[in-house]
């Protein structure tokens, strides 16, 4: 419990520092001075501020579900952005936008869940069709299908002339995000804590079918609650501010590394963790090359794939 | 003669094998036995340059092992491990043939075909030469694979638990035929093996091992004792002689 | 798997023939479908196309099929583990670090040297570490490899993004070709590289036969294991630089080719098993390239129907049979 105030800590310490970062000057004394600078206070209340609770959202709500995906598909190697599920949210969107361009986002949203509802069963589906599913084969069925959706959105991209805003929605951005354009992902905090009450039938159903029937608990419906939390949560990332690879990787296994599988337990971490990990590659894309940005999605790919290669190995070398 | 001089194998800080010195006797069978985790695998696997050593050095007829090229170890010297686990589709006879690589570089003669006859019939295989080994049993697979390396016409042979998987019959007809091969051939085989009665019947040579050392070696009736068994492995283990066998009987 | 099926007398040369037949078919028709009389602009405008499909075929093809060999395993190609995103991050490296006039200036030819030359090396370096040790993990092996293939597609877009958009833009045709534009001196190097290729590989036919029984069976028939494996990493790594310098990465393709290519033959000789996967490449993809300008009228990349199709093959073969 200590060690979790403390990581808390250290996050809320970080969101602070992300508020004072950017092209907008905004700092301590033109927000507190005895005349406050209104400019930089709008600066803070329409952008910064939005961008950083979007950044939370973000990084708890994707950490749990790439935690659900593991936990369904009996396999620490998957998550949403590679199980087809935010491939198969961003050819939702594809099919909304071509087909009705005058939906109100939220419309829009509900058909990319819808869609990335059907891609993760599907992905499912499959696995349980497959006779030898060994650890090796679940991430690499994952990863096929995901290309294979993703083919699919880049060719009708194409033809609708979209690949742009496909771009968009399979990067991870968070420069986009002012007031008014993500309270969408609040949802994803109600879905987060959906996940932390039914923690433990979670933890159940990681153990698998039978377990889970012998300890008289109905399987299906903990897997369609699971599959509901991930499509949503996915959806809603992906047309907020586009997909962050490897949160949904790394954080829980990194989790689990320290805390173990339970769910009651690690749900809180990966939480934290989750937005910790965002807020940080946030904060890097903004500085790295100030004034410009490069995207959260990018700098999470490079320190996801770093600190994930370095615990992989580093545990490799103690148990070796 | 093989001879393993300070053989050491060190994962981390932890000794699986350590600082073994070894003379194997040339020709007839020699049997390491022991626990689980005496290093009785990581230590033929050493012998045969399979898993290189951390330290020391092994000698087959005066070959380092490490430094002499591979294909002329192959020559003198044959190993089968335990788990071999194949991707492609193989035949019997083909994997057989296999056996010959190193005379024949995968260009097979007139002769290397008869040593495979030879071996296949030697294992019993003839009726399943041509199946795939996917579609045949545990045992009928670990035949075929002692027959490839028998076809190799080693001077030495290691077999890491050639018994796994063998139903009775098969297991004495096994230990029976590398009998014949080491009385007739002049062959040496030196094996890891789990049961100590087939090691007891069939062995010129016990070696036992407990903690990655040598702990004990000799012949049949100089290991098969009660205190030298209950050093080994921590059990009781009652030895009887039958017609002239030193069995042990650890049921109970 | 019935344990009844009793093993039915292969005849891969007859296998082969019909490949062969089927890829000269698909050639043919290529080159002259649709020509309607422009024979003088048609016939080397799509003969260099074909080549570059043909040789790139090849490369996926010998590159898979000699990893999977290594690795002994066949879900695993060296797309999936990052190899041709490395090809990537080589390029951009170079970009970014030489600057763009440099780049530009110089011979394409030294320029692709150079690039393969820091390939070998690197993939050398990565990958030693995985499969030359005694204690190989393959869980470990695959994960690392996924990973590291994010890190240098990430690694790159990042320099892609501190590079000037509009250089980088007008570098990117030079840098991901297709088989539209083929670059004609890249063509004729890459083609001699594969050839060289080709002639090391061939000479050690029958020693890649043997690692397929795994790395102890291998050591124990002789064969230096460490040197061949090392031998194979570096002809792989030359094949992806080829294939990926003419169209780029494609993920699939190479799992595709070589699954299929073990279905039709099967049979663990290189000497029939390669063959038959550069021919299974070569339908495909100029069967794909006549499809791709005849019904969909150039609307799309010819690397999205690749994965469409070899992404579902690929699921479907799981689903009937687990591989390996």
């Amino acid at each position: 419990m200590k060690r979790f105030v403390a990581a808390a800590v250290v996050i809320v310490l970080l969101a602070l520092v992300s508020l004072f970062i950017g092209v907008g000057n905004v700092s301590w004394n033109s927000l507190f001075s005895p005349s406050p600078d209104e400019r930089a206070l709008q600066v803070l209340v329409i952008s910064r501020i939005p961008r950083l609770l979007a950044v939370i959202l973000v990084g708890m709500s994707l950490g749990v579900a790439g935690l659900l995906m593991q936990m369904l598909a009996r396999n620490r190697f998957v998550e949403p952005a590679t199980a087809g599920t935010a491939e198969s949210a961003s050819l939702g969107m594809l099919t909304a936008t071509v087909l009705a361009p005058q939906l109100p986002v939220l419309g829009k949203m509900l058909v990319a869940s819808g869609f990335a509802l059907a891609g993760t069963a599907l992905f499912l589906l499959i696995l349980k069709r497959i006779p030898l599913r060994s650890v090796l084969v679940v991430p690499l069925v994952g990863l096929v299908l995901a290309g294979v959706i993703d083919s699919v959105t880049t060719f009708f991209a194409y033809r609708f002339d979209l690949l742009q805003s496909v771009n968009a929605w399979t990067t991870g951005d968070f420069s986009t995000v002012l007031r008014g354009r993500y309270e969408l992902l609040w949802v994803t905090l109600g879905l987060t804590c959906c996940a932390y009450v039914a923690a433990d039938r979670f933890t159940v159903a990681g153990m698998g079918e039978s377990f889970t029937t012998n300890l008289g608990m109905r399987y299906s419906r903990i897997v369609a609650l699971g599959l509901v939390i991930v499509s949503m949560v996915t959806a809603m990332v992906v047309v907020t501010v586009g997909m962050i690879p490897f949160l949904g990787l790394i954080v829980p296994n990194v989790v689990s590394l320290f805390m173990g599988d339970n769910a009651r337990r690690s749900i809180p971490w990966v939480a934290v963790c989750g937005a910790g990990f965002v807020l940080v590659c946030d904060v890097i894309g903004r500085v790295v090359r100030f004034p410009y940005e490069i995207p959260g999605a990018t700098i999470a790919g490079v320190m996801g794939s770093v600190l994930f290669l370095y615990l992989l190995l580093r545990r490799d070398a103690r148990v070796g | 003669m093989i001879e393993a001089k300070n053989v050491t194998k060190r994962y981390g800080t932890t000794l699986v094998v350590d600082d073994v010195s070894l003379r194997l006797p040339v020709g007839g069978i020699t049997s390491i036995i022991g626990p689980n985790g005496a290093g009785k695998s990581t230590l033929l696997s050493m012998i045969s340059r399979v898993l290189p050593m951390s330290s020391g050095n092994v000698l087959v007829d005066g070959l380092d092992v490490v430094t002499t090229p591979g294909d002329v170890l192959a020559k003198r010297l044959a190993i089968l491990r335990q788990d071999n686990h194949l991707t492609s589709r193989l035949t019997v006879r083909e994997l057989v043939t296999f056996g010959r690589y190193p005379h024949s570089k995968g260009r097979p003669t007139v002769k290397d075909q008869e040593h495979v006859e030879r071996a296949i019939q030697h294992m019993g295989l003839e009726a399943l030469s041509a199946r795939f080994l996917d579609e045949l049993s545990g045992g009928q697979r670990q035949r075929a694979f002692v027959a490839m390396v028998l076809c190799q016409d080693t001077d030495y042979v290691l077999l890491d638990e050639p018994l796994n998987g063998l139903d009775l019959k098969h297991a004495v007809s096994m230990m029976k035929q590398l009998r014949t091969a080491a009385d007739t051939l002049g062959k040496s085989f030196v094996l890891v093996l789990h049961d100590l009665n087939f090691a007891s019947c069939y062995s010129d040579h016990l070696i036992a091992m407990r903690d990655g050392k040598v702990a004990f070696q000799g012949r049949s009736e100089d290991i098969m004792r009660p205190d030298v068994l209950r050093a080994v492995y921590d059990l009781e283990i009652a030895i009887q002689q039958i017609n002239g066998d030193w069995i042990a009987t650890h049921y109970r | 798997m019935s344990a009844d099926r009793v093993a039915v007398p292969a005849r891969p040369e007859r296998t082969l023939f019909i490949l062969g037949c089927m890829a000269t078919a698909c050639a043919v028709l290529f080159m002259l479908i649709d020509v309607g009389g422009q024979w003088d602009f048609v016939l080397p405008f799509r003969g260099k196309k074909l080549a570059t499909a043909l040789l790139v075929g090849y490369a996926i093809a010998v590159s898979t099929v000699l990893f999977q060999t290594v690795t002994g395993n066949r879900v695993l190609t060296p797309a999936i583990l990052g190899f041709d995103y490395l090809y990537v991050l080589i390029q951009t490296c170079l970009l970014f670090f030489l600057g763009s006039s440099t780049v530009v200036n110089l011979d394409p030819r030294l320029l692709f040297g150079v690039e393969v030359l820091i390939m070998v090396a690197f993939s050398g370096l990565l990958y030693w570490g995985l499969f030359g040790g005694a204690r190989r993990n393959l869980h470990l092996v695959l994960l690392t490899g996924v990973v590291l293939g994010v890190l240098f597609r990430s690694l790159s877009s990042f320099l892609q993004r501190l590079i000037d958009p509009n250089e980088f833009i007008f570098l990117q045709d030079r840098f991901f070709a297709s088989f539209n534009n083929p670059d004609q001196e890249l063509l004729v190097v890459s083609f001699l590289v594969t050839l060289g290729v080709s002639v090391l590989g061939f000479r050690m036919l029958r020693t890649f036969d043997v690692l397929v029984l795994g790395r102890e069976t291998a050591i124990n028939l002789g064969v230096d294991y460490q040197r061949t494996v090392a031998l194979i990493l570096v002809l792989v790594a030359i094949l992806v630089s080829v294939s990926s310098a003419l169209v780029g990465p494609v993920t699939f393709f190479g799992l595709l080719v070589s699954n299929l290519a073990h279905a039709v033959v099967r049979t663990y000789k290189h000497e029939l098993i390669l063959p038959a996967a550069a021919l299974v490449a070569a339908v495909a993809l100029v069967a794909g390239q006549v499809v791709l300008e005849h019904v969909f009228a150039f609307d799309t990349n010819p690397r999205v129907i690749i994965e469409f199709v070899g992404g579902l093959v690929f699921i479907t073969m799981l689903m009937r049979k687990a591989p390996g």
